[in-house]
């Protein structure tokens, strides 16, 4: 080992600390915007203002007004719950079914292993947004059906994880003593290797989310997610492409939101990440 | 070091299964497809008479099983029939579209490398320092940043306020396609460079700690030469690897790239397709996406083989 490699004991600690609380400030800040946005808001986010259009930011309007006279910050402000409930939506069904199936292909192989293998091979073959909106087509745009086409495609990345890590797990020792002691499969898999194997599901689930918001927005801005005049980031950011010239504000303070939120997932998925890393 | 042809070809017959499943899953999926062209085609106030005709034409009016046969006939012979909206040849269509996407896709994987292989030896060498947490802390933002908003951004800066750059299309020369396609590809790149420059930033930091790396400096090696002929070398095989696996995000950027930048490739072509309804531009464009990502899967395999002959083995 080279000296270099040898990092002073307190950094990781303050790492860990200072995006954790950039995390929890930052997500804070989106949950509060999602959980009372009337309280939040200056203005009614649909309310047209035929004296105020496209107007910059000003001190009126923080974040300035859309052709309609509509003011930003506010229709931000009531998007917040949109864009949360895709990171939530998309991601929860292939928590749950994910890690159930890579749970039971880790531990049965076999046939069931040669299955999800091609599986797999499918999955990764096809750029995943491709096959996002083609599902996504087929069933008609909106966010019921995106969170369809995603929950179909997304659980095969937890299951693939979960896998992998089972396959080490039930090689251990406590899962062999577990087997003499005449537990079930079933016991042995869920109560004991699971646990032990949740740690790397739990921090992809928080990347998971940061893409969750990335993909959604990105369905609304192309027409295939959220429908106006639901407010969502993505939807917010497509409202501006006209006025690039005469209105940049409209495009860019909602992409802002997106780029945070995004960020606030990844980091506390980095900080529970380091944390797992060190209880070990 | 060559790789086996046995590897080769095994690797080769790994594709078929895969890539027939595709074709009935594609298959069944846009068939299921809300409305149909028939309707697309003639309107809301067509006539049975006019409906059944072009059923019929279009092969509509068979059995979903007998329609797929008649597909892979097709396919085979290399025939992926008509295009329903633009009444020209599929193949035609997807072989016109793709190369633009696929100019724009190495456009930007060239830009991504040129970014994240200085940076990321900046970060490595200095790691722990105010330098490295910066670049880490950019690249992070970079990650959280949709391609869409990243557009939109340099389309406002670059082209409606600097004007600098065309707001979309694509140019007859190279030069001129190489103007058109700059802020397209840099959009696609900056977002790429972010995962290439994390990968390649950590393999670095591990390379350095490698012992052949203190023997080298030990043998009193100048640092140039450590750095260029074993760091490097070393750093750089799971960077091309990962370059490869990351072609399905690439051409998934690619469709959104070019819808935003209104250039005229095989993802702006996709999505007309979604929303005129045209199933066998559907059909023929993913399939061509699905073949794509195989092949170059392949490369990629037989590339780290080649470079590391444990694989093969």
């Amino acid at each position: 080992m080279s000296v270099l490699a040898e990092k002073p004991a307190w950094r990781p600690r303050l790492r860990f600390r200072g995006s954790l609380v950039v995390a929890t400030l930052l997500l804070g800040l989106f949950l509060l915007a999602a959980a009372a946005p009337g309280w939040l808001a200056p203005y009614d986010p649909l309310a047209f203002d035929m004296t105020a259009i496209l107007k910059p930011p000003s001190g009126l309007h923080p974040f300035g007004t859309d052709n309609f006279g509509r003011d930003i910050l506010s229709r931000l402000i009531w998007a917040a719950h949109i864009d949360l409930a895709i990171a939530l939506c998309t991601t929860v069904f292939p928590v749950i079914f994910g890690t159930v199936v890579g749970a039971l292909v880790g531990y049965y192989a076999g046939w069931l292993d040669a299955l999800f293998g091609r599986i797999v091979d499918l999955v990764v073959t096809f750029p995943f947004l491709v096959i996002v909106i083609t599902i996504v087509s087929v069933l008609g745009p909106g966010l019921f059906n995106m969170f369809i086409a995603v929950s179909a495609v997304g659980w095969v990345f937890y299951a693939r994880l979960m896998r992998a890590e089972v396959m080490t797990q039930k090689q251990a020792d406590y899962a062999s003593a577990g087997r003499v002691l005449g537990y079930g499969e079933l016991r042995i898999i869920f109560r004991h290797l699971l646990p032990n194997a949740i740690g790397s599901i739990i921090v992809y689930w928080m990347t998971d989310m940061a893409l969750g918001i990335l993909l959604g927005s990105s369905l609304g801005y192309l027409g295939l997610g959220a429908q106006a005049p639901t407010a969502e980031w993505g939807v917010l950011v497509a409202d501006g492409k006209n006025f690039l010239n005469t209105g940049w504000w409209i495009s860019f303070f909602p992409g802002i939101a997106i780029v945070l939120t995004g960020l606030g997932f990844s980091l506390l998925g980095d900080s529970i990440a380091d944390r797992l890393r060190r209880g070990r | 070091m060559p790789v086996s042809l046995r590897y080769v070809v095994l690797r080769l017959l790994q594709i078929v299964p895969t890539f027939i499943l595709i074709m009935v899953v594609m298959f069944v999926l846009v068939r299921l497809l809300p409305g149909d062209p028939t309707s697309a085609l003639l309107g809301e106030r067509a006539t049975d008479e006019a409906v059944a005709r072009i059923n019929a034409q279009l092969g509509l009016d068979k059995p979903i099983p007998v329609q797929f046969v008649i597909f892979l006939e097709n396919f085979f012979r290399g025939d992926l029939g008509d295009s329903i909206v633009n009444k020209t040849s599929v193949l035609g269509l997807v072989l016109n579209r793709l190369p633009v996407t696929l100019f724009l896709t190495a456009l930007a994987s060239l830009l991504s490398v040129a970014m994240a292989v200085p940076l990321a030896f900046v970060a490595a060498l200095r790691h722990g320092s105010a330098a490295d947490s910066i670049i880490r802390s950019a690249f992070q933002v970079g990650l959280s940043t949709p391609v869409f908003y990243l557009g939109i951004l340099l389309l406002t800066l670059f082209a409606a306020h600097l004007r600098w750059f065309p707001v979309g299309g694509y140019g007859e020369t190279l030069a001129d396609k190489l103007y058109h396609l700059f802020l397209p590809a840099l959009t696609l790149a900056l977002s790429l460079s972010a995962v290439l420059m994390r990968n390649l930033r950590n393999s670095i930091v591990e390379v350095l700690q490698a012992e052949y790396v203190d023997f080298a400096r030990a043998k009193g090696l100048k640092a140039r030469i450590v750095l260029g002929k074993h760091v490097l070398r070393n750093a750089v095989i799971p960077t091309v690897t990962l370059l490869g696996l990351n072609i399905g995000t690439l051409l998934g950027g690619a469709v959104i790239t070019e819808t935003v930048f209104a250039v005229p490739g095989a993802g702006r072509l996709m999505i007309e397709a979604i929303f005129g309804r045209d199933y066998p531009v559907i059909l023929g464009l993913t399939m061509a996406l699905a073949l794509l990502v195989s092949l170059v899967f392949l490369v990629t395999d037989l590339v780290q083989a080649a470079l590391d002959p444990r694989v093969s083995a």
